[in-house]
């Protein structure tokens, strides 16, 4: 019998534990195969947050290690350079990378680390239950933004390609969305460029990919994918912001 | 033997190589020393001082409080470290810079106008050198030898035109040294 | 090898690469700077990795990146800094990561100032970050044993997995003494000292298929495997305090009078007025623990000879290591303290005065 689809080697066989409709599972997924398909099982390293993917390093099959909260891009910093061999990659939530880890993720990329990093952002912090990231949409309900972010008070939400792409150093950055079928073959497309260029140490990489959080925003599934449609989408547009592979700057 | 300097400036009168030269040449040539310079902002402008300890003997505390010899190369520093000198100590004062000088009459004085000379022989950056040669003729707490040898190394590398002004500096030192 | 005049920060720095150690991340900090200074010029002199990091809270992460791929990796900074490292030293203890922490203390609390103090000893022996971990503290009293700690500290953090901390102090970084390195570590050698971790450690899969999943990781969210993994921890930590205490004993006699327990830079100190009062007819002897954690204890116990009626306890700053004495001493004895604070160094003289009210 021939097979046509299957489990990618990458991953293994622990169940993901995310809440129903959630899209860490989707994101893990793409990655896994990237890694496959360039042949780099043997020599990757994830480096696995603090947020709902806390647990990423039960799901990749390959050497992980579990950063502190933000800190990711650092941990990275430092196993590259000690094993330049290994292929890294960090895997961050909105809360992680765009509030508690901004300095880290910011001068990993200034200093043009040869890592990728993949960048989830739902507008939320997921593990903790729900509360205002520095991705929540103006007027947004979260359980610590009750009556609405309010941007006089609580600032707007950070865009953070559009932040990285001020940057010299990186090479390349991509915002897409894992919001329908069609957004997630054009994500699997960018999480694919993000390790081949790992592999071939073109220098850092960042992907945000827009999710949903359906739990912490109340809403089911498929709601949550049109809400993000139509309110994330507007704001974190995507876009390619530079791939110098392409020579788009 | 246990001999405890100080020395003391303003920043950049290179007070802490006076005490990395004569550390240096004491431990080419045998002894236990060491060399604790004060450190901060207060060495812009303020005074700068090193303490250096030379002993045939491990040396415990490098915290010098009673010194046997204190180099002052301005005032403020005569008055600070001055009445802390040990009594029959050794006191090497820069006149030109310390107007007031010290009263005490418990103490060798060696008073010289040393930016003048400093300035006769080519450059005040000599100044520490000079510093060197009173230190080493007065109480010969290391050979001439050895601090022309690590002064050679030194400029070697970095400036080897200024040597022979830097050796200068050191003989004349020496001499007033010799002649107190 | 002969001796070389050098500072505390430079010596540690040079003797840490002798060592093997070929990774280092650290952020600027008055006193250390001149250590990582020297690491900048050095490290690429050596092919080694040099980053001065945005913070030290990413530098101390660069560390647990290091050492979790297996290599010899080394951080410091002074004492708010080493604050901000602790988060970071917590996850190295849990994650059981090998990494040597140089911190060249200075007075505080807060921002303090940059003269030499000893007040970190809590923060270093007694947690200083999160949970239920020790690190391994070495104090070192001279120049020539700071830098022979670099290597020491290097070799017991891989010994036991576990992160080292060297407590050093303003006055030890910045002052110059001779120094007679060890020989420098062969490039196959510090290669061979990285392959000698790659069972556990973040590295290549090279016999191919799924070889390993090695995990760098202190989160155990089933109290029962975390209990099971502290427990572990602590049999670890007991085989540390039964093998690697350290500590040198000055004068220690019969006749002593006074006994005195002072580490580091305060050490100095007391060992001058010792001699002073030996000169003088009496006696006066001194444990100067060397490991500040795993703790001398029996060390200052045996040395209660049937004269001593007073233990004296010196410190740079308000009695930190007191407690640790008085458990030592058990009540057999009365227990003084005296020390300074605000990064000013107490004189020999003044020691000697304290003392001499004892006789």
């Amino acid at each position: 019998m021939e097979t046509i689809a299957s489990r990618p080697l990458s991953l293994t066989k622990t169940p993901f534990h995310y809440c129903p409709g959630c899209l860490h599972g989707v994101a893990h997924r793409l990655i896994a195969e990237a890694v496959d398909e360039n042949g780099l099982r043997n020599v990757m390293t994830g480096i696995a947050p603090v947020g709902c993917s806390v647990f990423a390093y039960k799901f990749f099959d390959f050497d992980m290690a579990e950063a502190a909260h933000g800190r990711a891009p650092a941990v990275a910093t430092g196993i590259k350079r000690a094993r330049p061999e290994m292929h890294v990659f960090t895997y961050q939530g909105d809360g992680d990378l765009a509030a508690i880890g901004t300095a880290e993720i910011i001068h990993a990329a200034n200093r043009g680390e040869h890592i990728s990093v993949f960048f989830v952002n739902n507008a939320i912090y997921g593990m903790t239950g729900g509360q205002m990231a520095p991705t929540t949409l103006p007027e947004m309900k979260t359980t610590t933004s009750p009556y609405g972010r309010k941007v006089d008070d609580m600032g707007h939400p950070i865009r953070m390609c559009e932040l990285m792409a001020t940057l010299v150093a990186p090479y390349y950055i991509e915002r897409v969305s894992l919001l329908s079928p069609a957004d997630i073959i054009k994500a699997k497309k960018a999480v694919a460029k993000a390790i081949k260029y790992n592999k071939e140490e073109r220098g850092f990489t960042f992907v945000e990919i827009i999710s949903t959080c359906p739990t912490n925003w109340g809403i089911d599934p498929i709601k949550a994918r049109d809400w993000a449609k139509d309110n994330m989408l507007p704001f974190f547009k995507p876009n390619c912001f530079r791939d110098r592979g392409e020579g788009v700057e | 033997m246990k001999k405890e300097m100080i020395c003391a400036g303003f920043g950049g009168q290179g007070v802490l190589t006076i005490g990395k030269f004569i550390a240096q040449a004491a431990m080419q040539e045998g002894k236990e020393v060491s060399w604790l310079p004060s450190y901060g902002p207060e060495m812009r402008g303020g005074t700068a001082n090193v303490s250096v300890v030379v002993s045939d003997t491990t040396i415990a505390s490098p915290i010098v409080s009673q010194a046997d010899i204190l180099v002052a190369l301005n005032q403020p520093s005569l008055d600070k470290f001055g009445p802390n000198v040990r009594p029959g100590g050794l006191i090497i004062i820069n006149t030109d810079m310390c107007p007031h000088g010290i009263k005490r009459e418990d103490v060798v004085k060696i008073n010289a106008p040393m930016s003048e000379i400093a300035k006769e022989l080519g450059s005040l950056r000599v100044l520490n050198m000079l510093a060197i040669g009173v230190i080493i003729g007065t109480t010969g707490m290391v050979s001439y030898e050895t601090i022309e040898e690590d002064l050679e190394s030194f400029l070697q590398a970095k400036n080897p035109d200024l040597l022979e002004q830097n050796i200068a500096a050191v003989k004349r030192g020496i001499m007033i040294g010799n002649s107190k | 090898m002969s001796k070389v005049l050098m500072k505390g920060n430079e010596a540690v720095a040079e003797a840490a690469i002798r060592a093997g150690c070929r990774l280092y991340f650290a952020y600027p900090i008055t006193p250390q700077s001149e250590l990582i200074e020297y690491m900048a010029k050095m490290m690429p002199k050596v092919g080694g990795t040099f980053i001065q990091a945005e913070s030290e809270v990413a530098a101390i992460n660069m560390v647990y990146g290091a050492a979790g791929a297996g290599k010899r990796v080394m951080t410091s900074s002074s004492s708010p800094g080493i604050s901000l490292k602790m988060e970071g030293i917590s996850y190295c203890a849990g994650a059981q990561l090998p990494a040597v922490i140089v911190n060249v203390q200075r007075g505080g609390p807060g921002l303090g100032d940059i003269q030499p103090a000893q007040a970190d000893y809590f923060q270093a022996t007694k947690g200083g970050g999160h949970g239920d971990y020790r690190l391994i503290v070495l104090a070192p009293s001279t120049v020539q044993e700071f830098a022979d700690m670099a290597a020491d500290a290097l070799d017991l953090a891989y010994k036991y997995r576990n992160p080292v901390m060297i407590l050093s102090d303003g006055m030890l970084g910045q002052m110059m003494e001779p120094v007679e390195f060890r020989p420098a570590k062969t490039e196959e050698e510090v290669q061979e000292l990285a392959k000698q971790h790659e069972n556990w450690c973040i590295c290549p899969n090279e016999d191919g298929v799924n070889r390993h999943h090695h995990e760098i990781n202190s989160l155990e969210i089933d109290p029962l495997v975390l209990e099971k993994h502290v427990n572990n921890l602590f049999v670890k930590y007991a085989e540390i305090e039964q093998h690697e205490v350290r500590c040198e004993e000055y004068n220690i006699n019969g006749d002593n009078e006074i006994l005195c327990v002072a580490f580091g830079t305060a050490s100095r100190i007391v060992k001058s007025a010792i001699n002073d009062l030996k000169t003088e007819g009496k006696s006066v002897g001194l444990i100067r623990p060397i490991t500040l954690w795993p703790y001398p204890y029996e060390c200052v116990a045996r040395a209660l000879h049937k004269n001593v009626r007073q233990v004296y306890v010196f410190e740079l700053n308000k009695g930190q290591m007191l407690d640790d004495v008085k458990i030592a001493v058990a009540g057999r004895c009365d227990v003084k303290f005296w020390g300074k604070v605000g990064g000013i160094i107490f004189t020999p003289g003044e020691i000697k005065e304290k003392l001499l009210e004892c006789f």
